[in-house]
C-alpha cells in the first residue's frame, strides 16, 4: 500500500516537472519570436527610410551615382530576403552600402549642412544602433531557447514535443564583415 | 572595497549579494531597535508579557513609508526638480527621443517615459516604482554637452536603474532611513520621560545593564548608521548600473568619457535637491567627498569616485576588445 502512494507520488511529480519544462520552452519560443518580430519591425523602417534618403542626396551627390545604385541595389536584396541567415546577409551588405554612403557624404559639406538630410541620418543612424540592439537582444534569447532545447533533462521533452533550435541573427560570410574602404588621400 | 571585477556579469552577481546584505541588516536594524523597546520599556521576555508590539511596530511602520514612498514618490521627485514631460514631436530631442528606444529595445524593458530639467549642468537621474511606471529626466546641459554615444552611454546607466529595480530599492532605502530616524527620535524621547522598567530591576542584572546600554548606543547613532547603510546601496548600485549600462551598449568608453564630462563640469546641477542626490548619475551638489577615495568617501559618499568608475569601465572596454 505505502508502495503504491510512493509510486504515485513519484509520477505526479514527473508529470508536473515534464508540464514546467514544457511550458518553460513554449515561453521561450514566444519571446525568441517576439524578438524577430523586433528586427523586422527595425528592418521595414530601413527599407523606408532608404528611398527617401537616396532621393534628398541625390542631388548634391552627383558624382557618386554608383554608390547610390549600389545602396538602392542592396535595399531591394533585403526587402526580398526570406529566412533569418538570408535576412541577416543581406541587410550586412546593405549596412556596409549605407556607411560607404555616409562616409562619402563627408565631402559634402553643403549637402552636410541640410538639416533635412541632418534629420534623415539621424534616423537611419537610430535605426542602424536599433536593428543592432534588437539582435544582440534576439540572439540572446534564441541563445537561452537553444541551450534550454540542448541541456539534460530538458533535451528529452524538447525531442518528445519536437522544438527546433532557434537560427542566430549573424553575418556568416567574411567578405560581408569587411569595413567599407574610403580613400582618404588629398588628390581630386 | 570594490575590488577590480573579472568580467560584467560577476561584477552583477557581487553587487546583488552586497545589496542583499544591506537590505538584510536594515530590516535587523529595525527589528533591533523595536525589540530593545519591547525588552526595556514594556518588559517583554519576563513572564506574562509575550508580544514583542515595539518590534512589530517598528517592522510595519518601516514597511507602511516604504509603501508610501512608492506610491507617490516619482511625481514628488520630478517635481521638485522642475522636469518637463518630453514633447513627442520636437526635432530638438529627436536624438534623445531616439536613443532612449535603442536602449529599450536592446534590454527588451517597456519604453520610460522621458523628462527634461532646464538646467545648464549635465545630469541624470531615473525613478519610479517598477519597469512599467519607470521616469527618466536629463538636463538640458547633458543634452548639449555629450555626444550621441555618450548620451548613450547616460541612458543606459539609466535604463539598467529601471532594470535592475534600483529605482523602486532606493526609494524604499531612503523612507527606511526616513524611518528608522523617526523611530530613533521616539526611543529616545521615551528615554528621557523615564519610562524604563526593566533596566533597575534586580532580575537582568549585570547583563540586562550592558544590554541596555550597547541598545541605547544603537539608538543615538541610528540614524548615522542608517544613512551609512543607504550611502552603500547607492554607491554599489552605481557600479552595477555602470556594468549593466556597459552590457547594453557594448561601449564602455562612451559612458567612460560621458563621466569625465559630467565630472569636468564644476557647476553644482541647482535644480536637483538633495533627497534626489542618490538617484542622480553623478552627485548633483558638486561635494567633494565623491572625487575622493579612501575610508571616509567610501562610507559617506552617496557615488562612488568618478575616477574609479571611469577606471573600471575601461578595465572592461579592454576586456571586451
Amino acid at each position: 500500500m505505502e508502495l503504491f502512494f510512493g509510486f504515485i507520488i513519484l509520477i505526479g511529480i514527473i508529470i508536473l516537472w515534464v508540464i514546467a519544462q514544457y511550458n518553460n520552452l513554449v515561453t521561450l519560443r514566444n519571446q525568441v519570436q517576439n524578438g524577430w518580430k523586433q528586427i523586422d519591425v527595425q528592418l521595414k523602417r530601413r527599407h523606408d527610410l532608404i528611398p527617401n534618403l537616396v532621393n534628398t542626396v541625390r542631388g548634391y551627390m552627383e558624382f557618386e551615382q554608383e554608390t547610390l545604385e549600389k545602396v538602392i541595389q542592396a535595399r531591394n536584396a533585403a526587402v526580398s530576403a526570406t529566412g533569418v541567415a538570408d535576412a541577416a546577409a543581406k541587410e550586412g551588405v546593405l549596412s556596409g552600402a549605407l556607411s560607404k554612403l555616409f562616409a562619402l557624404s563627408e565631402n559634402y559639406p553643403t549637402l552636410k549642412a541640410n538639416e533635412n538630410v541632418k534629420q534623415l541620418q539621424e534616423e537611419l543612424t537610430s535605426t542602424e544602433n536599433k536593428i543592432s540592439f534588437a539582435r544582440q537582444f534576439f540572439n540572446d534569447i534564441a541563445t537561452k531557447f537553444n541551450i534550454a532545447q540542448q541541456v539534460f533533462p530538458g533535451n528529452i521533452i524538447a525531442n518528445m514535443f519536437s522544438f527546433h533550435p532557434s537560427e542566430l541573427f549573424e553575418v556568416k560570410d567574411a567578405a560581408e564583415r569587411e569595413v567599407p574602404s574610403v580613400n582618404l588621400s588629398l588628390k581630386k | 572595497m570594490a575590488k577590480l571585477p573579472r568580467n560584467i556579469y560577476e561584477q552583477q552577481a557581487a553587487n546583488r549579494r552586497n545589496t542583499l546584505v544591506v537590505m538584510t541588516l536594515f530590516v535587523l536594524f529595525l527589528g533591533f531597535l523595536g525589540l530593545g523597546f519591547d525588552v526595556f520599556f514594556l518588559g517583554f521576555g519576563s513572564e506574562g508579557f509575550g508580544i514583542p508590539i515595539g518590534t512589530i511596530v517598528a517592522l510595519i511602520f518601516g514597511g507602511w513609508s516604504a509603501y508610501w514612498s512608492l506610491e507617490s514618490g516619482a511625481s514628488t521627485v520630478l517635481t521638485s526638480a522642475g522636469a518637463i514631460p518630453v514633447p513627442d514631436n520636437d526635432p530638438k530631442y529627436q536624438v534623445l527621443r531616439n536613443v532612449v528606444e535603442e536602449m529599450t529595445i536592446a534590454s527588451g524593458s517597456p519604453k520610460p517615459s522621458l523628462y527634461v530639467i532646464p538646467d545648464p549642468d549635465p545630469n541624470a537621474f531615473a525613478t519610479g516604482k517598477d519597469p512599467d511606471h519607470a521616469c527618466i529626466a536629463v538636463t538640458e546641459g547633458l543634452l548639449e554637452k555629450l555626444d550621441r554615444e555618450e548620451l548613450q552611454g547616460v541612458i543606459a546607466h539609466e535604463m539598467s536603474h529601471v532594470r535592475n529595480y534600483d529605482i523602486r530599492m532606493m526609494t524604499v532605502v531612503a523612507a527606511l532611513v526616513g524611518a528608522v530616524m523617526l523611530l530613533s527620535e521616539f526611543g529616545r524621547r521615551s528615554g528621557r520621560l523615564g519610562i524604563a522598567r526593566g533596566v533597575g530591576s534586580s532580575k537582568r542584572g549585570k547583563g540586562g545593564a550592558v544590554l541596555f546600554f550597547l541598545w541605547i548606543i544603537a539608538l543615538i547613532l541610528a540614524p548615522l548608521v542608517s544613512q551609512i547603510l543607504a550611502m552603500a546601496v547607492s554607491r554599489q548600485r552605481e557600479y552595477l548600473a555602470d556594468a549593466s549600462g556597459a552590457e547594453l551598449t557594448r561601449n564602455p568608453r562612451a559612458l567612460a568619457s560621458a563621466l569625465q564630462k559630467i565630472d569636468s563640469s564644476v557647476e553644482p546641477t541647482r535644480s536637483i535637491k538633495k533627497g534626489t542626490a542618490h538617484l542622480c548619475i553623478a552627485d548633483p551638489l558638486g561635494r567633494n567627498i565623491n572625487g575622493k577615495e579612501g575610508f571616509f568617501a567610501e562610507v559617506f559618499g552617496t557615488h562612488p569616485p568618478i575616477s574609479k568608475r571611469i577606471m573600471l569601465l575601461h578595465a572592461m572596454a579592454y576586456q571586451h576588445a
